[in-house]
């Protein structure tokens, strides 16, 4: 699973242009994530400037 | 369903939308632009730092109303921050000029765009492109929270750094890890600065990017960083650099935060294809970033005038043979350019501090007259000539 922290994201949409399979959206006010896309690259992750998103298949 | 019929759509309301929708207006184009936001040019994601030169090429006349700074020129700073090189805005290719407004400015290139008959629609994301028999037909907007169908001749993909219109329509804009810059900035004020120069920091306090300080005025500045992607390990680093960078600097450190910017910018080179039948790519969207400087206000705006006049030519026929005018316009301008700043961009990030503190130390040394990246390659090469080994093939 996936997660856009709201406290911290600023919808910029870093994450979604950095996505290599498009898997993401920013709507007009959230990122939404279509996982079943996703390939676990972590580009979104490591690209937010403010460390938003995480996942539980993420590790350093 | 609704449904609409323009002959063009302009995805994004950003400066390269904005001037797309202006010029194929102008040139008798029926056109829809439409903008996810509530509010053009907000947020920020930008530093706003703009030249001079080429705001006569887009028809655009400077307003006081957007001119945060006048800049005199810029100040590049070695890691150790011992040389500085400056440079005046005619040495530096004219690159810098003004600090602006990013919330004035695009309201008044979308303004211009509705004078010129365009009409626009705010919180109105595209959600996806309508494709018929492999043909693109237009695409659903969420507009105001319902689902339309706006069906045009030409759709120009404007939508920014995300650039998902033209990928939806099957054109490769995906970029590689090195070719991602992660960008965080604060707008900071009661802060030390000189306010007549834009301000550099490069080395290991951005690795793969840059740090900069833009006056916005008296005492106030953006004071922002990217960093290559390839570069970062951990989510959040970017901003560290950047606290990190500011508890250093006693003279950012006294001061306060108004305003938290982020965002990210391709550095890579013009991708392949622009055009395809029925959808031309502009700006950002394009990966029309310039690989050095990171800039994409001028490039996004002269690509969108150009976008918005072929598009209103190619009514008949919407055609990519016919776009491709378009393509090659881009092409000829940027191709060679940005192909050139992205390999001395990638040459550039695998320096050290220690290499880099010695080319700086002899470029703020040189009378360089002309600041170009051969002048600055010869001088090195005369001190030097290890460091520039390298780079011989651009000499």
């Amino acid at each position: 699973m996936m997660k856009v922290d709201p406290a911290l994201c600023n919808y910029c949409g870093a994450c979604v242009g950095s996505c290599p399979v498009n898997c993401m959206f920013l709507n007009e006010t959230r990122v939404e994530i279509d996982e079943e896309k996703c390939i676990k690259c972590g580009f979104c992750i490591r690209t937010c400037p403010v460390g938003a998103i995480s996942a539980d298949w993420w590790s350093k | 369903m609704k449904s609409y019929e323009y002959d063009v759509l302009v995805i994004g309301a950003g400066p390269g939308g904005s001037m797309a929708a202006r010029f194929a207006a102008r040139n008798g184009a029926k056109v829809l632009l439409v903008e996810k936001r509530p509010e053009i040019g907000v947020p920020v994601r930008c530093a706003e730092g703009i030249s001079r030169d080429w705001l006569e090429t887009v028809d655009v006349k400077v307003d006081e109303k957007w001119i945060d700074a006048n800049i005199d020129g810029a100040k590049i700073y070695s890691p150790d921050e011992k040389s500085v090189v400056e440079l005046s805005a005619e040495k530096a290719g004219n690159e810098v000029g003004f600090v602006i407004n990013r919330e004035y400015f695009d309201k008044h290139l979308a303004a211009l765009a509705v004078e010129e008959g365009a009409e626009l629609w705010l919180k109105s994301p595209a959600i996806k492109i309508i494709k018929e028999d492999g043909k693109i037909k237009g695409a659903i907007i969420r507009k105001f929270g319902e689902e339309v169908e706006v069906r045009a001749k030409i759709i120009i993909a404007a939508d920014g750094y995300e650039s998902q219109v033209a990928r939806w329509a099957g054109i490769n804009t995906v970029l590689r890890e090195r070719d991602i810059v992660s960008c965080i900035e604060y707008r900071m004020s009661n802060i030390d600065i000189d306010e007549k120069f834009t301000h550099f920091y490069i080395g290991s306090c951005a690795p793969g990017g840059y740090l900069w300080i833009f006056p916005k005025g008296k005492n106030e500045a953006n004071v922002g960083i990217g960093v290559a992607l390839n570069k970062i390990k951990e989510p959040g680093e970017v901003k560290k650099y950047l606290d990190k960078f500011i508890e250093e600097h006693p003279n950012l450190k006294k001061g306060g935060i108004l305003q938290i910017i982020t965002g990210a910018v391709s550095v890579c080179p013009v991708p392949k294809k622009l055009v395809d039948d029925n959808i031309m790519l502009v700006g950002d969207a394009a990966r029309l970033i310039d690989p050095i400087t990171g800039g994409g206000i001028a490039n996004a705006s002269i690509s969108g005038r150009w976008a918005g006049e072929i598009a209103a030519k190619c009514l008949v026929n919407p055609s990519k043979e016919c776009l491709q005018e378009y393509e090659k316009k881009v092409k000829d301008k940027w191709e060679k350019k940005h192909l050139r700043n992205w390999f001395v961009k990638e040459k550039l990030s695998e320096l050290d501090d220690d290499t880099l503190n010695k080319l700086m130390d002899v470029i703020s040394q040189e009378d360089i007259s002309e600041i170009s990246v051969r002048a600055i390659l010869e001088a090195v090469q005369k001190k030097y000539p290890e460091l520039i080994e390298e780079f011989e093939e651009l000499l």
